[in-house]
């Protein structure tokens, strides 16, 4: 979202934004900016998404949720794809069992966020259980699109604090204004969610190998949906990043050591790739 | 009673996921390709979210007024728009495209 916002010539102006990113690379594009803009980006964020729980809220409510249902899931949860995917369920006359382990299934991809996070922020383990509550789809896209720690974790705090805000103002409000609305499909409501996402995903895709992750996940996605139960399809998207990483391993020599992956959906074709010792091309970011 | 199960499966079942995944050791991230594998994943998983809630009707996909609207927020970033503008373009036109089709 770096690129979207204004220009950074704005009083307050902070050289801070500098710190060398550890191990990790980032994946944010260009020089350190300051941190005005980092939290422009973060609130542009958080104010949008937040204001999305407004969908959410009515949708639950719609779905036979009370607004205190409603509400604690917004509270306690805070995963926004869950939330829906829980509340679709249940619509559907699922046991809640099964809802609930679908729901908590989709929220499996904030484990790898958490991951990446946890290598961005460099946090203390003393505020890691706050923290986690807040690592999403959308701090971590924001985290991941800053250049340098400082402004990561700019991005994670300020985004998450404002986005659980009005996730649940909003959430508060759908839930109470449901009636009111009618059908929130029909104000195109439900647009909103895939909007989301592709306006998260965009400074993501930037490289070929992205491109093409992106590209597999989304045929896995679609493909697998009407055969997998749901939620399940999703994950299963996942199997695009070994599957474009082997088809581009030779680009991997550094990680030839034979080591399993440690997310556990490790693959013969990942065994493969790690014992082939030829061409050293470059990282491509 | 049920739904507060669901609920409360749903909360500690999504919190301990992401706390898990603030307390990988240190050392299991030094690798190489757990790192690509990291970096790669919110990539495959939102790129399938995106299409699922745009292009899917429960376990059935469908083409309807949200593929406009996805089209339209796609149009907005390619302009660089605000991401309040992308959402809005997706909200609006989806709307709009539901309207005209009666």
């Amino acid at each position: 979202m770096a690129e979207r916002t204004s220009s950074p010539d704005i009083p307050g102006y902070s050289e801070g934004a500098r710190d060398v990113v550890g191990p990790a690379d980032s994946a944010g594009p260009g020089p350190a900016r300051p941190d005005s803009a980092v939290v422009r980006d973060a609130l542009g964020v958080g104010i949008a998404v937040g204001l999305s729980g407004f969908a959410f809220g009515v949708t639950a409510a719609g779905s036979g949720l009370t607004v205190l249902q409603t509400c604690a899931l917004s509270l306690l949860a805070f995963t926004g794809a869950s939330q829906f995917a829980l509340v679709g369920a249940l619509a559907g006359g699922g046991s809640p069992y099964t809802a609930a382990v679908g729901a908590v299934f989709l929220s499996m991809r904030n484990a790898f966020y958490g991951i990446r996070l946890s290598q961005l922020l460099a946090l203390p383990r003393a505020v890691r259980p706050l923290a986690a509550h807040m690592v999403i789809d959308e701090t971590t896209a924001v985290s991941l699109a800053q250049q340098g720690r400082r402004a990561a974790r700019i991005g994670f705090v300020v985004t998450g604090v404002s986005l659980y805000l009005l996730w649940n103002l909003s959430t508060f409000l759908g839930a109470l204004g449901a009636e009111a609305i009618g059908d929130t499909n029909t104000w195109g409501l439900d647009a909103a969610g895939p909007a989301v996402f592709l306006a998260l995903l965009a400074p993501m895709v930037r490289t070929a190998t992205q491109r093409a992750v992106a590209a597999v996940a989304v045929l896995l996605g679609l493909g697998l949906l009407p055969v997998l139960p749901s939620g399940v399809p999703v994950l299963a998207a996942a199997l695009a990043v070994p599957a474009v990483l082997y088809v581009e391993g030779r680009k991997l020599q550094q990680a030839q050591t034979g080591l399993p992956r440690a997310g556990g959906d490790s693959t013969p074709a990942d065994i493969a790739r790690t014992a082939e010792p030829d061409s050293a091309q470059g990282e491509d970011r | 009673m049920n739904i507060w199960i669901a609920i409360a499966v749903t909360v500690v079942g999504c919190y301990a996921v992401k706390l898990a995944g603030l307390l990988v050791p240190a050392g299991a991230l030094e690798r190489p390709l757990v790192q690509r594998t990291a970096a790669l994943l919110p990539v495959a998983l939102l790129a399938a979210l995106t299409a699922q809630q745009a292009f899917a009707d429960g376990r059935t996909l469908v083409l309807d007024a949200r593929a406009a609207g996805l089209a339209a927020a796609a149009v907005a970033l390619l302009l660089r728009a605000p991401f309040l503008v992308v959402i809005g373009a997706a909200v609006v036109v989806t709307a709009g495209v539901r309207a005209l089709a009666g």
